[in-house]
């Protein structure tokens, strides 16, 4: 039948198109197209990066030391000019959310995967985290404006002192709360059932199992999630803007670990990069220092994420 | 465990079961504890709504609508508060920021999901979630410093808007296509009208659209002044740059969980990967892909720093629709409002116009998630 249907001629074509070694220009057009978009993103990054430290190299290299200890100043060719007061807000912004949202992320996470029944409120409280997920940062700088601000509720300025470093980390920690959990929920899914069952077996109470099963086993998991979210917060720009952070000129230069000054008026690392971004208009030099900034902020965030997104792939290589 | 041993152990009996007390008052302080944290996020919902609510109510009731519309201009520090203003350049900037993040980040999960080796794949794809991971401001740094001199500036117009009515109607090209194929399949027999209507519909809106830009595209091409400070272009771009991760990483996912069963049928009928790529692994991950876009759309509304430091506004603006000057899109009258001064002052309902654009972003925003999330489920149910 198919020596029928397959004459010589059909068998010919057959076998040239199979030898022939013809250039799929299509193919070749098409991929490289792909590839050329996946270049231009490195390329992107690679320039960003680049044009970034060239900008900053008149602070970075002349003055680091001085950079890193002065203050917010009005004019750029000033010698005090530096961004102290933008690392100690931001680092207890960093502080002030890895205290809050890391517990309570990480507890909402255990709760709504190993304890919640599956019914309709456990759902709604999971598509209400999903959309909190996605609301705009500028959003939670209104939420905490009005309520750790001015107090329209509970009377909360009189604890965080209004426009606070306190006030700033508390938005925080409630920007990156969804993204805690979100987190740290895909790594306790991640935990195998047989780790559950055995602790059961052994005579294990549910939150016995929790602690000597789940939570060690998805620890991984759940630190990269906190540094990825701890990062997302120490960049963070619009929320501080709305809470009240000081972009022109702040009296007090607290030393680092002044716990005293968290409930004064604050700056951030992006702050200080915004204003003087939007100062360069008139005073050339402040372009340098905000790249010198930059720099600095960068220097945290990366670290943060590439160690988060490092500690990631050796677990999933580890565990396969 | 020997039988020997089993002999002389006591049976279990209810009491020796039971736990004891303090374990089991720790069990139920553990579960109360876990649902408090749990509860947390719905508070703080509940908040959100309550303060957006109650500010943007007072604005809604308070604002004199027949005179504050149609003023050109946003300025609220003196009462003049002009929603279009603020809308259309929200627009342009998403815009822009889809025809830059839409093809490139989808161009890269492609090659990455189909094209490239494990090897590219292992370091590609952490530089991608480096990227992802550069605060805001520092693009909005390099937008102002670098994008707006060296892009917008020097490139220019005719050639950047050239680009842009490419990549949209390139946008409206496959939308037209899938409208035409649904048209077809209707003809067939194998669709319900009430897809063809809204279907129908969205191609007739495209078209609609399409001749609007294009009017307005030759009613820019006028003039030529190149963009030297801020603009809205180049914090579109900006804009894009920063979503292209958000676009890579949600569509590579969707085509990662096409089952690899469907690209080994197809390179068993003998189609090349180009064909195994466009014609079986994006139509079936094409829900996601949408998901991706629309997720997008959704950050680049609601991206504050990058415009707010290159768009090229100071805290007021008046009406503009060409992407070559300077704007305020919502977020970034909200973000001006705010800094600066002390506090935000001025005419009565200067405060509470911060809550109602807020409000407005909240709104628009969240329905694109919701849209969006309905759209990666429908993933999950396929496979």
């Amino acid at each position: 039948m198919i020596s029928r249907l397959v004459d010589d001629r059909a068998r010919s074509a057959i076998a040239g198109s199979i030898r022939s070694r013809r250039v799929d220009v299509r193919g070749a057009l098409f991929r490289s197209l792909l590839q050329s978009a996946l270049v231009l993103t490195l390329l992107i990054l690679a320039v960003l990066l680049v044009s970034v430290f060239t900008d900053s190299w008149s602070q970075i290299s002349g003055r680091l030391g001085d950079f890193l200890s002065g203050t917010l100043r009005s004019r750029s060719s000033d010698g005090g000019l530096g961004v102290h007061q933008g690392i100690y807000g931001s680092l207890w912004i960093g502080v002030i959310v890895a205290v809050l949202a890391f517990p309570i992320g990480i507890g909402a996470a255990v709760y709504l995967e190993e304890y919640a029944p599956r019914n309709r409120f456990t759902s709604f409280i999971e598509v209400n985290i999903r959309n909190l997920a996605g609301v705009p940062s500028v959003v939670y700088g209104l939420l905490g404006l009005a309520i750790l601000v001015n107090g329209d509720i509970f009377g909360l300025d009189r604890l965080t002192g209004g426009r606070s470093t306190l006030s700033a980390g508390i938005t925080l920690a409630v920007l990156v709360l969804p993204i805690v959990i979100i987190t740290s929920g895909e790594a306790f899914r991640a935990v195998p059932n047989e780790l559950r069952e055995g602790a059961y077996g052994v005579g294990a109470t549910r939150w016995e199992m929790i602690r000597t099963q789940v939570l060690p086993y998805a620890a991984p998991g759940i630190l990269t999630g906190t540094l990825l979210s701890m990062a997302r917060a120490v960049g963070e720009a619009a929320p501080l803007i709305l809470v009240g952070a000081v972009t022109g000129r702040l009296g007090d230069n607290p030393a680092l670990l002044d716990l005293g000054a968290l409930a004064d008026r604050f700056t951030a690392l992006p702050i200080v990069i915004t204003s003087w971004t939007q100062q360069s208009g008139r005073d050339v030099g402040f372009a340098a220092a905000a790249a010198g900034a930059i720099v600095v902020l960068l220097v945290f965030v990366l670290i943060m994420n590439s160690a988060a997104i490092g500690l990631r792939n050796r677990f999933e290589k580890k565990r396969g | 465990m020997t039988d020997a041993s089993l002999i002389g152990a006591v049976p279990p009996t209810l009491e020796t079961l039971r736990i004891s007390k303090g374990r089991r008052r720790r069990e139920v302080l553990v579960r109360w504890t876990l649902l408090l944290a749990a509860l947390v996020s719905v508070v703080v919902s509940a908040l959100i709504l309550w303060s957006l609510f109650r500010e943007a109510w007072t604005f809604i009731t308070g604002v004199v609508w027949a005179e504050t519309w149609g003023q050109s201009g946003w300025f609220p520090r003196r009462g003049i508060y002009d929603i279009p203003t603020i809308v259309v350049p929200t627009v342009i900037v998403t815009a822009i920021a889809m025809v830059v993040a839409g093809p490139i980040g989808l161009g890269a999960a492609v090659y990455l999901s189909e094209y490239a080796r494990a090897g590219v794949r292992a370091w590609v794809k952490p530089v991608l979630e480096i990227l992802a991971g550069i605060p805001s401001v520092v693009l909005g740094f390099f937008a102002l410093t670098w994008i707006a001199p060296n892009l917008v500036g020097r490139i220019g117009k005719p050639a950047l808007l050239t680009v842009g009515l490419g990549v949209l109607g390139l946008y409206a090209a496959v939308a037209g296509f899938f409208a035409w194929s649904r048209l077809k399949r209707y003809r067939d027999g194998s669709s319900d009208s009430s897809a063809l209507i809204g279907v129908v519909g969205a191609a007739a809106l495209l078209a609609a659209m399409g001749v609007g830009y294009l009017f307005w595209l030759l009613s820019l091409l006028g003039d030529f002044a190149p963009a030297r400070a801020g603009s809205l272009a180049a914090a579109g771009i900006g804009v894009g740059l920063l979503t292209i991760p958000l676009v890579a990483s949600v569509s590579e996912d969707a085509m990662a969980a096409v089952p690899e069963h469907l690209r080994e049928a197809s390179a068993g009928l003998g189609a090349r990967r180009m064909a195994t790529a466009t014609k079986v692994v994006v139509p079936a991950a094409i829900s996601g892909i949408v998901a991706a876009f629309i997720v997008a759309t959704s950050r680049a509304i609601g991206e504050t720093m990058v415009v707010f430091m290159a768009g090229g506004a100071a805290d007021a603006a008046r009406f503009t629709d060409s992407p070559f000057e300077g704007g305020l899109t919502m977020t970034a009258a909200m973000a001006s409002l705010a800094s600066g001064t002390d506090s935000v002052v001025g005419e009565g309902l200067t405060f509470q116009s911060l809550y109602f654009v807020g409000l407005l972003l909240f709104v628009i925003t969240l329905a694109l998630n919701v849209v969006a999330a309905r759209f990666v489920d429908r993933v999950r149910e396929q496979y």
